[in-house]
């Protein structure tokens, strides 16, 4: 009894024709599944090297590094969809299904990357950097100084010790989500959470003190 | 006041985004309803307002929308 197989076997009774048979050649075995896996790391490979170029111009990565990178992001895909290709439901194409794997490896890499040689420590707090994350205008300081007062009053009186460290890590230091969720030994989701909590403490405090409306996005 | 608009962007949380692990979830099939030109952001709107808030999952659905794109050049 093979459960991947089984599994794979009763979604490939849903799919499209191309994605039964990628499902029925890499649930199978000997020379025709081989011959799948190195068609399907082939096509991972060049989505991951497009993603590395894609994202390359924002990137502080070139050259061999983005290479490599494009490489490991491609044989770790490859590694997960074997492995999960039981989970594959039909709700899309098996290779959409697919890229999305590589396309996260790429994430992965690239975040874990950053720690190479970071722009700044994780400990780093220049606030003086603030205005211009937002895209502040110096000539208009008059206008802005005030607001920018109120929100550093925030962080520091109305976020729990942890949401404040991601708070700065993100939006002081610029440190990307993805690179502080490796540092912290957390995940992309729990980071996202922790600010999203924050910015709606933040924004509750700045309006309470009027220099914000009430947020009522999403509100009917 | 550019900064304000983008600090008010920033700082608003949107009840219904979904987080990034259901999008995640869902990032292929949405992707490929984006791609066919079907309105996906009507059919899943927690998914479209985190996608617009989250640089990170934002970044994957655009990467993952231009291989589907590439494929069809």
């Amino acid at each position: 009894m093979n459960p991947v197989a089984d599994a794979t076997a009763a979604a490939a009774d849903q799919v499209d024709p191309e994605s039964a048979e990628w499902l029925g050649a890499l649930a199978g075995r000997g020379a025709q599944r081989e011959a799948a896996l190195a068609r399907l790391h082939e096509m991972l490979l060049r989505i991951a090297h497009r993603e590395c170029r894609r994202r390359g111009p924002r990137l502080r990565i070139t050259g061999p590094e983005l290479d490599d990178l494009a490489y490991q992001a491609a044989a770790d895909a490859l590694v997960a969809i074997t492995r999960k290709l039981g989970q594959f439901r039909g709700e899309s194409r098996f290779t959409t299904w697919a890229y999305k794997f590589v396309i996260l490896e790429v994430s992965d890499k690239i975040g874990r990357h950053f720690w190479r040689n970071p722009a700044v420590p994780l400990e780093a707090e220049d606030w003086d950097r603030l205005p211009d994350r937002f895209g502040f205008e110096p000539a208009q300081e008059a206008e802005w100084r005030d607001l920018l007062a109120a929100l550093r009053r925030a962080v520091d009186t109305e976020l729990t010790p942890r949401q404040r460290q991601v708070f700065v890590a993100i939006v002081v230091n610029n440190v990307p989500l993805d690179a502080l969720a490796v540092e912290l030994g957390s995940s992309r989701g729990a980071i996202y959470k922790m600010m999203f909590d924050a910015r709606r403490k933040l924004r509750a405090a700045l309006a309470a003190n009027g220099y914000m409306d009430h947020d009522t996005s999403g509100r009917s | 006041m550019n900064g304000y608009s983008a600090l008010d962007r920033f700082l608003r949380a949107d009840p219904r985004d979904v987080g990034c692990a259901q999008a995640i979830e869902i990032l292929h099939v949405y992707a490929e309803l984006v791609a066919a030109g079907e309105p996906a952001e009507q059919r899943y709107p927690g998914i479209a307002v985190h996608l617009q808030a989250c640089g990170p999952c934002g970044e994957d659905f655009d990467g993952l929308l231009a291989a589907l794109r590439d494929e069809t050049c």
